[in-house]
């Protein structure tokens, strides 16, 4: 199925894709761990959006629903694991500054 | 439609300002504001169960997760702070243009991206796809469940050995 260039389709992956954007920029350019984890949050909702929007132009609600529940569970793990690693950095480095992980060993 | 392009909107400028304010309690009551307009939107899009999972996990577990380890960490003086308020300004004015340029590219001026879609077989019941068409993926979910939680154990153990 092509989809139809006219159709509001165009209209959720251009926000999809602008607020992806803004969470890659936001981890590029930051140098404090916890907004690098707040950028990947943003990045996951712009997918999210991208993925509700491809399930219902296409009919296809319930296989969207599947996929966007995995990418909320994978999220919330991600997070909770990745939250402790920044606590535990913080109380290493007393700092969050990405720049510190250069003097790790590894 | 025209509900939802308000809620677009309303998305647009809430992760905006997660990403461009100072603050990082205030970042995260951003990103608690954008799942809870994402959430919306399935709503408006006939995805009720993913709404759910989003509006009780995503803006009500995460941002708590967040708030708890900016409670913990240590604050910055107020100099220090200042600083680098500048610092993130001078890093972050272009990214308004760049999202609003993107919008244009592909909502209004509509490259051609070749998007297409595969045809499968319908299914209208998400029950039906979480245990009959993705079970082996509910394992799979289930072992990052636990590898997860053995994370935060091994962590916290280490933490509690330390003090």
């Amino acid at each position: 199925m092509i989809l139809d260039p006219t159709s509001f389709f165009w209209i959720f992956a251009a926000f999809a894709a602008a607020i992806s954007a803004m969470g890659f920029y936001c981890m590029l350019m930051t140098y404090n761990l916890l907004r690098v984890l707040i950028g990947l949050e943003i990045l996951m909702k712009g997918v999210t959006l991208f993925v509700v929007a491809s399930g219902y132009l296409v009919g296809q609600t319930a296989i969207g629903q599947g996929i966007i529940i995995t990418v909320i569970i994978i999220e919330v793990v991600v997070m909770i694991v990745a939250a402790g690693i920044i606590l535990g950095f913080q109380k290493e480095y007393d700092s969050l500054n990405v720049k510190n992980t250069r003097s790790m060993q590894g | 439609m025209k509900l939802l392009l308000i809620l677009l909107i309303m998305m647009f400028f809430a992760a905006m300002w997660a990403v461009m304010t100072s603050l990082i309690l205030r970042a995260a009551i951003a990103l608690a504001l954008t799942s809870m307009i994402l959430t919306t939107i399935m709503f408006q899009l006939n995805a009720p169960y993913a709404a759910v999972f989003e509006l009780s996990v995503c803006a009500g577990l995460i941002p708590v997760i967040f708030i708890s380890v900016i409670s913990l960490a240590h604050r910055l003086p107020i100099k220090e702070y200042l600083k680098r308020r500048e610092n993130r300004i001078n890093r972050f004015w272009i990214l308004p243009f760049i999202a609003i340029a993107i919008v244009v590219l592909i909502g209004i001026v509509r490259l051609p991206l070749g998007l297409n879609v595969a045809a499968v077989e319908k299914i209208t019941d998400v029950r039906e796809v979480l245990w009959n068409l993705k079970r082996l993926e509910i394992f799979g979910q289930i072992i990052v469940l636990l590898a997860g939680a053995y994370g935060v154990l091994i962590l916290f153990k280490e933490r509690n050995r330390d003090s």
